[in-house]
């Protein structure tokens, strides 16, 4: 049997998530990087948090806690320093749910703290490395 | 659901994915939301020994924690698919035996947690006033288990607690939280009764190594630190380094909190709480005239003379030297410890005893000592795989549990895809039935069992929701499996 032919594909969730189009002019670009390298732009609003944003747009991202700062499965790393800079400091909440976050780095942040504004258009954030990617082949070798 | 006939009718290489998940705490929602999103006609059932869903979620975290539980929003899409069939008060290896699943599936999942503690081997441990951390925490949210656990809050002002992990931080929050926040988070009423009589003044959670090696997370220490009125006892800054800044970021972060402490010292506070580390339970003594627990003898410790005092694992080793900490209230805190399900040895599937696991590849593939068939080799046992404390031991935040899940779920469907063995393949390929729950219903309904759906479980949530809303809580849990039930006959 073929199992190879069955589909992998995701499902489309609705999710209540449901963000507002930009208004014309005031449009802010931000870009995923997923765990692949695929490079994922979206046009969005000022005030759309990029877990909200990621979860609209079928990113895969977990809001584990559904935003709600207490968990870090929404965790972002922002790709340039300069942009890093310029965002709000973390607050202690933040921090203390990014020190359990996997692969935490210097730009590190949770994606559901991180709402776009003037400042952050052309935001690119990568998302980590959570698991290793099994495959069958890796035990194959006994 | 897709009609019966419709799935009998299709070849075997087109036939659903058919698996049964063991446990509906996280782990086990976490497995089913990324395999039936990773394989497109998956069916999951979903067995639950309680009628009502959800594991730790709902008896484990704390009630003061409500965010945390908003990963069942997550669950109860899952729920919502046609492909997911939710079945409660089964309790697989007593209504349901495992060789009599096995025929119908293609594959089981045993994500059924943690259910008992590990002991602490020391004389007096099971004097009254010792308590077991996990059974305080089950007991104040509702476990049916242990909701007449009824500790005694009332006989002296001091709590000792032996551990430091997330459940003891949990556990001296609650007996320090003034009682009004409470109220309105779903803890259960018994325990609110409770803890609004309680005199307990003073907690000591107490760890056998120093303040770098605990397990607490971050979190549950601010949250003691932020309580009003309540005093945190300083701490011995030998423990540190004197330069922070050689610590990785979390421990450092933990430290400056720990030095940082609370404004006020546990003199001009009416309540408190210590950090006591290098001390190791030796026994508990009872009171000179009643049976009842006087306070807990520890060894002090010293870190290993090779040992980074400093690092996460320095190892420590017993002095000669011996305390005392007078209490009335104990808890024991040191882990909790999963247990093997009844007729996993008729599967040839051993349960690991000293780590209180199911030995697993460690991706979460079931493995045997005895080499097993198939391509994969490596023991593994086919068709049966694990995820969550039952795989990894019981450590971590939901944030773990759902990596470790995904994990799970993601050698799952690459097996699937890759044509290895599953529970019932055999010379004609996959020889399971493909019947699931609608092949063991009927011995189920023999064992004198009542399934829940997922649509009794809603009924049952939605008047936990309206009794907590005379109380003006979130949700007044039902804490008996009789009561749960009786909203399903009306």
């Amino acid at each position: 049997m073929d199992r190879s032919r069955r589909r992998f594909s995701t499902t489309p969730v609705a999710r209540h998530n449901h963000l507002d189009p930009p208004k014309p002019g005031e449009e802010r670009k931000v870009t995923f990087v997923t765990k692949e390298g695929d490079r994922h732009t979206f046009e969005v609003a000022d005030g759309d948090n990029l877990l909200d944003i990621a979860l609209e747009n079928d990113i895969e991202m977990e809001g584990a806690c559904g935003g709600s700062c207490a968990c870090s499965t929404c965790h972002v790393i922002v790709e340039d320093d300069a942009m890093y800079d310029k965002m709000e400091e973390p607050t202690d909440d933040e921090n203390d749910m990014l020190d359990l976050a996997f692969g935490l780095t210097e730009t590190s942040r949770l994606g559901c703290q991180l709402k776009m504004s003037k400042e952050l258009d052309g935001l690119v954030v990568k998302l980590p490395q959570m698991t290793r990617n099994m495959q069958a082949s890796d035990f194959a070798s006994k | 659901m897709v009609p019966l006939n419709e799935r009998r009718s299709t070849t075997a290489s087109e036939r659903p994915l058919r698996l049964a998940i063991i446990g509906s705490g996280p782990a086990g929602f976490y497995t089913a939301h990324r395999l039936m999103k990773k394989v497109q006609n998956a069916v999951v059932d979903m067995y639950e020994q309680l009628p009502v869903p959800y594991g730790l979620v709902r008896f484990g975290v704390a009630p003061d924690h409500p965010e945390v539980k908003n990963c069942e929003d997550t669950f109860d899409m899952v729920a919502a698919s046609e492909r997911f069939n939710y079945i409660g008060n089964v309790k697989v290896g007593q209504h349901l035996r495992l060789t009599d699943m096995k025929p119908h599936y293609d594959a089981i999942l045993f994500s059924y947690g943690a259910s008992e503690d590990k002991k602490l081997g020391i004389p007096g441990e099971n004097l009254p006033g010792v308590y077991s951390a996990r059974e305080f925490v089950a007991w104040y949210n509702g476990l049916p288990e242990f909701r007449d656990l009824n500790p005694d809050l009332q006989f002296g002002d001091h709590a000792v607690i032996v551990g430091q992990g997330n459940v003891a931080m949990d556990v001296a929050r609650i007996l320090l939280t003034p009682v009004d926040d409470l109220r309105k988070t779903d803890i259960s009423t018994h325990a609110l009764e409770t803890l609004s009589a309680s005199k307990i003044k003073s907690v000591n959670v107490v760890g056998r190594r120093g303040p770098l090696q605990a397990a607490f997370t971050i979190k549950e220490a601010r949250e003691l630190m932020r309580i009003p009125d309540v005093a945190f006892a300083p701490i011995d800054k030998s423990l540190f380094p004197s330069d922070l800044r050689k610590l990785e970021r979390p421990p450092r972060r933990i430290a400056e909190l720990l030095l940082k402490g609370t404004q006020h010292t546990p003199e001009e506070s009416a309540k408190s709480w210590a950090l006591k580390f290098l001390l190791s339970p030796v026994s508990m003594y009872p009171h000179e005239t009643a049976n009842l627990v006087a306070g807990v003898t520890f060894a002090k410790q010293a870190f290993a003379a090779e040992a980074d005092r400093y690092s996460k694992s320095a190892r420590v080793v017993p002095t000669a030297e011996t305390i005392t900490m007078p209490t009335s209230l104990a808890f024991r805190s040191v882990g909790y410890k999963s247990t093997a399900l009844p007729g996993l040895s008729d599967f040839g599937v051993p349960f690991d005893e000293k780590l209180g696991i199911i030995p697993n590849d460690p991706h979460g593939r079931v493995i045997t000592a005895s080499s097993g068939p198939g391509e994969l080799g490596a023991g593994h046992v086919p068709g049966l795989y694990c995820a969550g404390w039952v795989k990894r031991g019981p450590t971590g935040v939901i944030a773990s549990t759902m990596s470790d899940a995904f994990m799970s779920a993601d050698v799952i469907a690459s097996d699937w895809e890759s044509d290895v063995p599953f529970l019932n393949s055999g010379r004609n390929g996959n020889e399971s039935t493909g019947l699931g729950w609608d092949g063991v219903k009927d011995a189920v309904a023999q064992s004198g069992t009542k399934p829940v759906s997922w649509e009794d479980w809603k009924k049952i949530d939605a008047a936990e929701r309206s009794r907590g809303k005379e109380l003006g809580k979130e949700r007044e849990k039902f804490t008996s499996v009789e009561d749960m039930l009786k909203v399903l006959d009306g």
